[in-house]
């Protein structure tokens, strides 16, 4: 089914007696065979207002489409959101509703935050096929509760987003990076004096024991900025494929299964080390150390490791892909998930 | 301003209410004394005035979960209170509640560098947390004007701003985890020294919840390291417009500032009156402040300064000096003091998109004449958070009520032009009613049925952010 507008669609779930599983760009297969929901039908960029920062667009909008227009205006999506495509095997287009659905954010997020942190608005259509707005296109708003931020990440389980708003940023008009070659043992305290110092770091990676820090600004300030670092950390100003990382295509022909684990950064090696002796045979580091990606075989299951966070299995099948929450967090969830969705039909087997 | 009628039933039950509170904290973390209760009848809305049945002041996670279950048990409203410092009336208590103030819980419990947090109790204040780190080159980042009262707990209930938060968010942009009570007295933890969450993402829900949802009694706060300096640019101009147009220009051209400020011709004067910060007699005055090692802000400044002379200001003025700086921050800084010298006044907190700026600050000039009441316009020019200042005199009968009106006609065209109620402030009990202006009743039920679900006998601060006719029926 694809719906061209949001009334169609919400009486597409009004009607719906079975799960529908709701797809944008096709990113992330479903594990089940339930009726697909297309958003592409909802397309287009409905309002840019450059020198307010702000872009609202209908939720199957191409994430390319958007970043192509916020280029031309030298602006930018705050959080340097992923393509996961090519390493889930898929050949898709990321819809803008995909971004948000899944949180999707790179390796800025530790300076510009999480797709979270930019999202200032969503409309969407709950299970009971009622239209919802919440937020709206000012970059401030603490009008009621924030359901924009409990909309961004929840899979499509709460309700089909249709449209959503963003703050933008100028785009950086140069950047430059410093490379550290070093064990990954010591990679997340290289990583803590980058962001301890005050040359406002936009990416820390570890990656084949090169460290990488990125800074990004205007011209002069980036050039002073990258050589302070560059003494800082006894490193050397080089070259480093911060998309190949966001995007993680270093895993996308290789074998196995695929996992994000999210800790404290400070923790990022000792982990590494404890799933490397569980089995898993690649691990990069990104946010500083504190998000790892790993590659693994088939099957294993990362989450026996010891770690405080969370681990997401991004690709692969055997094991549940999301993390099981405490029971009092866990019971929170479910009954949100109860109010928002009583049939159980929005992307019934995710977040499970 | 309309509260529900308090309920006789659980007044009357004082005694008993009060000795079960005592049974389960320390002897002198229980107030019920009328007169000792007074100091906590209103926050900083304090045209509106009640005082609570009792007061409960927990020094830990485990008293607030015992004195919440006790409430629950007893089915007794409570009322969560930081530092009281809400513009909005979001701790203002009903006759019938007990009020829960987090001022006990002021420890700093782990600061981590390496991994650039802070986990403190909540009654903590918001300067104090950056005091704890700024030894070590460190700083929290959101700044609310009332930064050296407020409580974290109340930032995190309203999700207050500040004047830097074009640069670094909000409070819900900064904030990692939770400790949070709920009303049955569950004790949940929410995120931590960490990035993201397993499932969904509820701490972005319960910040900005106005202590709906539960009472958090520890938070986890992302610090961060602090610029090499910082140096403020002002800038008259003679009129509103050239003035926002000016602001655009800046943001088009791919600078980002840290901080964007405007001041219209009657915060000036008062201003000048109160203080001699020494700002021109402009229509329309900016302060734009820029971070970053002395190079960068050259380059920043000089960018910013470029394109403000495109638009024939009738004053600039760069800092020259720390001292300098001061200066032009000092007047900003005492503007909402200096209009309150001369009259009482209402802050409005609603926000704009920026590009409407000119049409809403003449729609305003009119509707202080319409209404015969002096408007100052003072705020965060970046973001289009506006805070416009009716002046209006307490003692004359009904002038009170003819400033709420002209307020609730303000906020109303700002949502009109595609903004919002409010930007930092909260709902509370001030904009309770304004609410279906922005949202229809699809909206606001689905926001009601997250309270069902955090709190199903509706008991914590009921009586805010929902209309009170929409809140009826759950409130019981």
């Amino acid at each position: 089914m694809k719906p061209l507008s949001e009334q169609e669609l919400s009486e597409i779930v009004v009607n719906a007696k079975t799960p529908l599983n709701i797809v944008g760009g096709g990113t992330w297969q479903a594990r089940n065979n339930a009726e697909q929901l297309y958003t592409s039908g909802l397309s287009g960029v409905s309002l840019y207002e450059p020198e307010a920062l702000t872009l609202v667009a209908k939720a199957g909008t191409p994430l390319v489409e958007i970043e192509d227009l916020l280029a031309k205006n030298g602006q930018c999506l705050p959080f340097e959101p992923n393509n996961l495509a090519a390493l889930q095997g898929v050949k898709a287009i990321p819809t803008i509703g995909g971004v948000v659905a899944t949180n999707a954010s790179g390796p800025r997020r530790i300076s510009a935050g999480a797709c979270r942190d930019s999202l200032i608005g969503v409309r969407f259509v709950d299970g009971n096929g009622v239209v919802i707005k919440n937020g709206g296109r000012v970059m401030k708003n603490v009008t009621g509760y924030d359901l924009v931020k409990l909309m961004s990440g929840s899979f499509g389980t709460l309700g089909v987003l249709t449209e959503v708003s963003f703050k933008l940023l100028p785009a950086a008009q140069a950047s430059a990076t410093v490379l550290v070659f070093e064990d990954e043992k010591t990679c997340a305290a290289t990583m803590a004096a980058a962001l301890g110092s005050p040359f406002d770091v936009s990416g820390a990676a570890h990656i084949d024991g090169i460290t990488a820090v990125r800074v990004a600004g205007l011209a002069g300030s980036v050039e002073y900025r990258a050589a302070a670092l560059a003494s800082l950390l006894d490193g050397k100003i080089g070259k480093f494929n911060w998309q190949a990382l966001r995007d993680v295509q270093a895993f996308a022909d290789q074998k196995g299964d695929v996992w994000r684990f999210s800790v404290k950064p400070s923790e990022g090696p000792e982990l590494a080390a404890g799933l490397r002796r569980l089995g898993a045979s690649k691990i990069m580091f990104d946010w500083a150390g504190g998000l790892l990606w790993v590659l693994a075989p088939t099957g294993l299951d990362l989450r026996k490791a010891e770690y405080q966070g969370h681990a997401m299995l991004i690709r692969g099948h055997a094991l549940p892909v999301f993390q099981p929450q405490p029971a009092p967090v866990a019971a929170l969830e479910k009954a949100l998930r109860a109010k928002f969705d009583p049939k159980n039909i929005l992307n019934a087997d995710r977040m499970t | 301003m309309q509260m529900p009628v308090a309920n006789a039933e659980i007044i009357a039950r004082k005694a008993e209410i009060v000795a079960r509170l005592r049974s389960v904290l320390p002897i002198d973390a229980v107030i019920d004394d009328p007169v000792a209760t007074k100091v906590y009848e209103c926050d900083a809305l304090s045209a509106y005035r009640c005082p609570p049945l009792a007061v409960v002041l927990p020094a830990s996670t485990i008293q607030t979960a015992a004195v919440l279950k006790a409430c629950h048990e007893m089915g007794v409203p409570v009322v969560p209170r930081g530092s009281g410092t809400s513009l909005a009336g979001g701790a203002m208590p009903t006759a019938d509640s007990v009020v829960l103030g987090v001022a006990r819980l002021d420890q700093v419990l782990e600061t981590d560098y390496e991994n650039r947090f802070i986990r403190v109790q909540s009654g903590r204040t918001n300067l104090s947390v950056t005091g704890a780190v700024e030894t070590n080159g460190f700083f929290y980042a959101p700044d609310p004007s009332s930064q050296l009262a407020c409580a974290i707990a109340g930032n995190i209930a309203m999700n207050s701003g500040g004047a830097h938060c074009l640069k670094y968010g909000v409070t819900t942009n900064n904030l990692l985890g939770v400790t949070m009570v709920t009303m049955a007295g569950e004790i949940i933890e929410l995120g931590g020294a960490y990035l993201g969450s397993a499932g969904y993402d509820l701490l972005g829900l319960i910040c900005g919840s106005e202590g709906q949802l539960g009472v958090v009694t520890e938070a986890t706060l992302r610090i961060l390291a602090k610029p090499e300096g910082a140096r403020p640019v002002l800038i008259g101009f003679d009129s509103n417009e050239v003035a926002g147009a000016c602001v655009s220009d800046i943001i088009r051209a791919g600078v980002l500032p840290v901080a964007i400020e405007f001041m219209d011709r009657p915060v000036i004067r008062a201003v000048e009156n109160f203080v001699n910060a020494g700002y021109p007699d402009v229509k329309a005055l900016l302060i734009i402040e820029v971070e970053g090692s002395e190079t960068e802000i050259d380059e920043q400044l000089g960018k910013i300064v470029k394109i403000a002379k495109r638009h024939n200001p009738v004053e600039l003025r760069e800092s020259g000096s720390e001292a300098e700086s001061a200066n032009i921050w000092k007047g900003r800084k005492a503007a909402f003091g200096a209009m309150g010298q001369i009259n009482d006044y209402m802050c409005l907190d609603g926000t704009i998109p920026v590009s409407q700026l000119p049409v809403v600050l003449r729609r305003i000039t009119e509707l202080s004449d319409e209404y015969g009441l002096d408007v100052g316009n003072v705020f965060h020019a970046g973001d289009g958070n506006m805070h416009p200042l009716i002046l209006y005199d307490a003692n004359k009968s009904g002038d009170l009520e003819k400033c709420e009106a002209m307020g609730a006609e303000i906020l109303k065209l700002c949502v009109e032009v595609g903004g919002c109620l409010t930007g930092e402030h909260g709902v509370g009990i001030e904009k309770r009613d304004l609410m279906y202006e922005q949202f229809n009743r699809d909206d606001l039920e689905i926001q009601m049925m997250v309270k069902d679900v955090f709190d199903p006998k509706w008991l914590l601060n009921s009586a805010k952010v929902f209309p009170l006719t929409a809140s009826e029926a759950r409130r019981g």
